[in-house]
This record gives C-alpha cells, sequence and structure tokens, in this order.
C-alpha cells in the first residue's frame, strides 16, 4: 500500500513538472507558436499508450504460454489504461489539428489506424463482458489481445511509410528531423512522466483485478456450501 | 497568446480523462473491498 501511494506521489509530482517544462521552459515553436505545446502531452501520452499496450501483449502472450491468472489481470489492466491514453491522444490531436489545418480530422494513416487501436482494445474489453467462464474468457481474450496488437507498429510507422497530413516524425525520423535540445529534454521527461503514471494506474487496476478474482471464488465457496 | 484557449481544453481534457478513469478504479475498489469484507464475513457462518 506504501509503495502505492508513493508511486502515486511520484507521478503526480513528475506529471506537474512535466506539465510546467512543456509550458515554461520549452522554448516557442517558431511557425505554430503556442498550439506546439500540446505536442508534449499529446505525443508523450500516446507513446505511454504504446508501451502499456505492449505491455498487455506480453501479458498476453505468458498467459497462452503458463495459463496463469496473474498474467490475465496484467493484461486488462495494462489495456484499459493504454485505452485512457489513447483517449487522452484522440482528444488532444484533433484540439490541435483544429488551429493548425483547419479540420478537427481526416482519415490519413495515422489518425485511422490510431483510431482502429482505440477500437480493438475497446473490443477487447468488450470481449470479456461477454464470456462468463473465468479460464476461457482468460484466454480468448488473451488471443485477441495479440491480435490487437499488431496494430500498434502500424500506428507507430504510418508515419514513417506513407504521406500522412498527420506531422512527420521529429523523434527517430532519420536525417532532417529531430527536436531543439531544450525541447527535446522537456518532451523526453514527459514521456518518463506519463510512463510512471501508466505504471501507477496499471498497479491501481490490477489489485481491483485480483480483488475481483478473490471474490469471485469465495462467491462460488458461499453458492457451493 | 493566440490559440492559448485550445492548449488550455487539450491539458484540462487530458487530466480530466486520467483523473476520471482513476477515480472509477477507486471506486470499484472501495465497493469491492465492502463486498469481498460482508463475503468473507458470512463464510465462517455458512460454515
Amino acid at each position: 500500500m506504501t509503495k502505492r501511494i508513493i508511486l502515486g506521489a511520484v507521478a503526480i509530482l513528475l506529471v506537474i513538472v512535466a506539465a510546467y517544462a512543456s509550458f515554461f521552459i520549452a522554448p516557442q515553436e517558431r511557425t505554430m507558436g503556442l498550439i506546439q505545446r500540446i505536442f508534449y502531452f499529446h505525443a508523450a501520452t500516446a507513446w505511454a499508450g504504446e508501451m502499456t499496450f505492449f505491455v498487455c501483449f506480453l501479458a498476453n502472450l505468458l498467459y497462452v504460454w503458463k495459463r496463469q491468472p496473474k498474467y490475465d489481470w496484467l493484461g486488462v489492466s495494462s489495456a484499459e489504461v493504454g485505452l485512457a491514453c489513447i483517449t487522452v491522444v484522440l482528444i488532444t490531436g484533433p484540439i490541435w489539428a483544429h488551429p493548425v489545418w483547419g479540420i478537427w480530422w481526416t482519415w490519413d494513416a495515422r489518425l485511422t489506424s490510431t483510431f482502429v487501436l482505440w477500437l480493438l482494445y475497446v473490443s477487447y474489453l468488450l470481449l470479456r463482458t461477454l464470456i462468463e467462464e473465468p479460464e476461457r474468457r482468460a484466454l480468448l481474450s488473451a488471443l485477441f489481445g495479440i491480435f490487437a496488437f499488431l496494430d500498434v507498429p502500424l500506428v507507430f510507422f504510418s508515419i514513417r511509410w506513407w504521406r500522412t497530413q498527420h506531422p512527420q516524425p521529429v523523434i527517430m525520423g532519420g536525417s532532417g528531423s529531430g527536436l531543439d535540445p531544450t525541447m527535446s529534454k522537456v518532451f523526453f521527461f514527459s514521456v518518463l512522466a506519463m510512463h510512471v503514471l501508466a505504471a501507477f494506474l496499471i498497479v491501481e487496476r490490477y489489485v481491483l483485478e485480483k480483488m475481483k478474482s478473490e471474490f469471485d471464488f469465495l462467491a462460488r465457496e458461499v453458492e457451493a456450501q | 497568446m493566440k490559440n492559448l484557449d485550445s492548449v488550455f481544453a487539450a491539458y484540462i481534457v487530458g487530466w480530466g480523462v486520467f483523473f476520471v478513469f482513476y477515480l472509477t478504479i477507486a471506486k470499484r475498489t472501495s465497493n469491492l473491498r465492502a463486498e469481498l469484507d460482508r463475503l468473507k464475513s458470512s463464510l465462517p457462518r455458512a460454515k
């Protein structure tokens, strides 16, 4: 419990410092101006979301291999946190796009693949509500989770493989791309902050899922008596 | 300060999503803990 409180406090502290750095330390971008500051929150949340889905993917693989409930708990916990992150990405993206592009949304490769990713993990969570038997639910959702993760590399590489309305990569984008050194430091600090926040949320959600499993077990025992 | 409202909206709505998500986890955990305690206390009696 104490460790969870410390992790939560560290996450809150880091996101506050990251928000401060995004507004007051990162220099103003020349062409976009103030609106570019959404990038530090939007892109860092997207990276955290993708990492969270990677954790879900690993948990799903481990469940299929070892059939231990703890991997199922980790899978659903990270899927929910990743979904929260991608929801934020899908909200903050259009808020940035409207003043810059003049439109809220366009069906380009990056935006469409991100929306598909969101739909896939909504389906993953919906699927879990449709199956009552715990082991069958865990196995089917793990298999679906492995399939859903295939979209994550597609989202990441979409702006590298295709010409998109979405800006081209400024991190790991090859020659001609890159960020001002201060912007880069603020961005990577924001990435760290969002990863710690995601880790905190996964831990909290995992505790809930573990408790649910204990409850189901006891409920069956009471019913059997 | 052009677009300050958009930047403000993005941060507020974004943090709002995380905050509401955390609240739902905390609420579900608290409800389940109460249910679990009730169930545990009913077990010895059932025996």
